[in-house]
């Protein structure tokens, strides 16, 4: 890597991406950066574009036009599971567990399954550094009461946790959230914004969520799209004093 | 009360299935089947490791648990080699014949690995039937003389029935103990995180492929060493062992015990077998009782005998 690189504080930018399905145009170049360590909120109102841009920024779509630069690299075009070796991850959209283990044992076989697989013999629990790991990942999501129970079990809310904390025991270098709160009751959406919050700046995340009260707390930098365009970018400060945010939102089903 | 009892016996399974193979052939009422269910069982977990714990549906394993017999077989016959090597060479067959057919069946799923692992068996057969010079053809493999083992100097008596029992017991008990140790190893972890979430387990940077080529071959090995001591215990190989019928019978026993569970198999394979022994006592034809006894299980204990057990809990 060239020296200086690391100094870039963008992890990811992308520049005049967009997409189009058929004739319709979802994206329409969009241009923005990440920075590293910080929790960036994608908002706008329905149909915007959000998820669309999500799964170009996470490889699930190719963009129809525009790059892509992950810690400087180029990787538009880059199958999925090259975005995911490269340390992109995202949260499933349905959720995604294993619903017969517990779930301490959910987030210590993906921790253990990154190092450790064709060991025939001795025991899984023979590797204290897992069991620890899992625990303080279990505890940071706030599910550390919760290690013994089968996750299938969970409610919904704590389904989506063990998920987030899935998705860290996988070391991302940017994790990558679609309306993690959707389905959730007002006092689970609370108890997930806070879990959010708190991820950085240990980690760099995306956040995709169309109710905008709930970011505006905690995100550094909100970008909100509106029929595939950047309506506006900034703090949430910047944002909510913007006049052409204002207007789009007004009248929408504000939470 | 009784899962939380199944919870706690789980920890020493290989244990408690040891006492259970002790007392089994004073348990039936036929002692004769004591081996079979020895024999059966074995191939039933040998298969269950397959389709229990990474989701395959094998019509194959014929293949792997006949290719180990003939391997055993020939091995006493022609190589002239102490029964331990011979058993340990059935092993090995069974699990390359394995390692072959995962590697060919896995580029397909569902019922296309099923109809694939089925072709190559069948190819299986139709070798050991062409092969006749070293096979004996549809005659099978016969000639096998043990009448004595020596077991650490201990010169052993293989023809009193009782005997030859502890015998392939002690065997058995010894590959539940090292399928216990595996599924409770990492790679036991891996493989329960294929099946229960494909896509999450491939997002964590599981090969679900090699996963399932490797739990193959595992399974290919208990299958063969199954194989291997039917021909110790039957002292002929007959051609039936390959065939498609012996596939079917480990996929049934294996959903009557219950898949997925570390008895059931062996459950499964105890209660076809007193079945069968039981209905041939009036009738020739055990095939329609039993068959229905299965089906009256998919039905109603889709979890299987052993499966349904350890899951309840009164209300
Ligand atoms: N696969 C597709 N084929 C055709 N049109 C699509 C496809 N995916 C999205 N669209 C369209 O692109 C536009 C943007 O959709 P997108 O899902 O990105 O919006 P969103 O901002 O995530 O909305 P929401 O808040 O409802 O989740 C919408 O008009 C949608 O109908
Ligand atoms: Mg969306």
């Amino acid at each position: 890597m060239a020296p200086g690189v690391n100094e870039d504080p963008a992890i990811l930018r992308t520049e005049a991406v967009s997409k189009s399905f058929g004739r319709f145009k979802a994206l329409a170049g969009i241009s923005c950066e990440f920075h590293r360590g910080r929790l960036t909120a994608i908002i706008g109102p329905n149909g915007a574009g959000k998820s669309t841009y999500f799964n170009l920024l996470s490889g699930a779509l190719a963009p129809s036009g525009g790059r892509i630069l992950f810690e400087g690299r180029d990787i538009t075009g880059l199958a999925q599971a090259r975005f995911a070796a490269l340390g992109i991850a995202k949260s499933f959209q349905i959720t995604s567990i294993f619903p017969e283990l517990t779930v301490h044992e959910n987030v210590r076989a993906v921790l253990q399954a990154r190092e450790i697989r064709l060991n025939f013999w001795r025991s899984r629990n023979a590797y204290p550094q897992f069991v620890a790991a899992a625990a303080a990942l279990l505890e940071r999501v706030g599910l550390g009461g919760r290690a013994r129970v089968i996750a299938g079990r969970l409610a919904h809310g704590e389904q989506r946790a063990l998920e987030i904390a899935m998705a860290l025991a996988s070391r991302p270098r940017l994790l990558l959230l679609d309306e993690p709160t959707a389905g959730m009751s007002p006092e689970e959406t609370q108890a997930m914004m806070i879990l959010i919050a708190g991820l950085v700046p240990a980690h760099t995340v995306i956040l995709v969520e169309h109710k905008m009260k709930l970011v505006m707390g905690i995100a550094e930098r909100v970008l909100v799209l509106h029929h595939g365009e950047v309506l506006a970018i900034g703090t949430p400060d910047e944002i909510r004093a913007n006049d052409e945010v204002r207007r789009v939102y007004l009248g929408q089903r504000e939470h | 009360m009784i899962a939380v009892f199944l919870t706690r016996a789980a920890r020493h399974r290989a244990l408690l299935a040891a006492l259970f193979l002790l007392v089994l052939p004073f348990l039936l009422p036929f002692r004769a089947t004591a081996v079979n269910v020895l024999i059966d069982g074995l191939f039933a977990v040998g298969f269950n490791l397959v389709y229990g714990y990474v989701g395959l549906l094998s019509f194959g394993h014929a293949a792997l648990f006949g290719g180990g017999a003939y391997a055993t077989g020939l091995a006493l016959l022609r190589l002239g080699l102490p029964w331990y090597g011979a058993l340990a060479l059935g092993l090995v067959a069974g699990a390359g014949i394995a390692g072959v057919i995962g590697l060919l069946a896995t580029r397909t799923r569902g019922i296309y690995f099923a109809m694939v692992t089925l072709a190559l068996a069948e190819c299986v057969y139709y070798l050991a039937y062409q092969a006749s010079g070293v096979t004996g053809g549809e005659n099978g493999l016969r000639g096998i003389v043990l009448t004595k083992i020596d077991l650490f100097g201990l010169d052993l008596d293989f023809v009193d029935p009782l005997t030859r029992y502890f015998v392939i017991a002690t065997i058995v008990a010894l590959a539940l103990a090292a399928l216990s140790r595996i599924l409770a190893s990492p790679f036991g972890a891996v493989m329960e995180m294929v099946r229960e979430n494909e896509a999450r387990a491939r997002a964590s940077g599981v090969d679900v492929r090699a996963v399932r080529v490797l739990a193959f071959v595992l399974s290919g090995a208990f299958s063969g060493l199954a194989g291997g001591l039917q021909a110790l215990h039957l002292a002929i190989v007959p051609i039936e062992t390959l065939d498609y019928g012996n596939s079917g019978m480990v996929v049934m026993m294996c959903l009557l015990g219950g898949a997925g569970t570390f008895f059931g198999p062996f459950i499964g394979a105890l209660v076809f077998l007193l079945l069968q022994n039981l209905v041939a006592l009036v009738s020739s034809h055990w095939q329609l009782p039993v068959g229905v006894v299965f089906m009256a299980c998919v039905l109603f204990l889709p979890r299987g005998i052993w499966g349904q057990l350890a899951r309840w809990r009164p209300a």
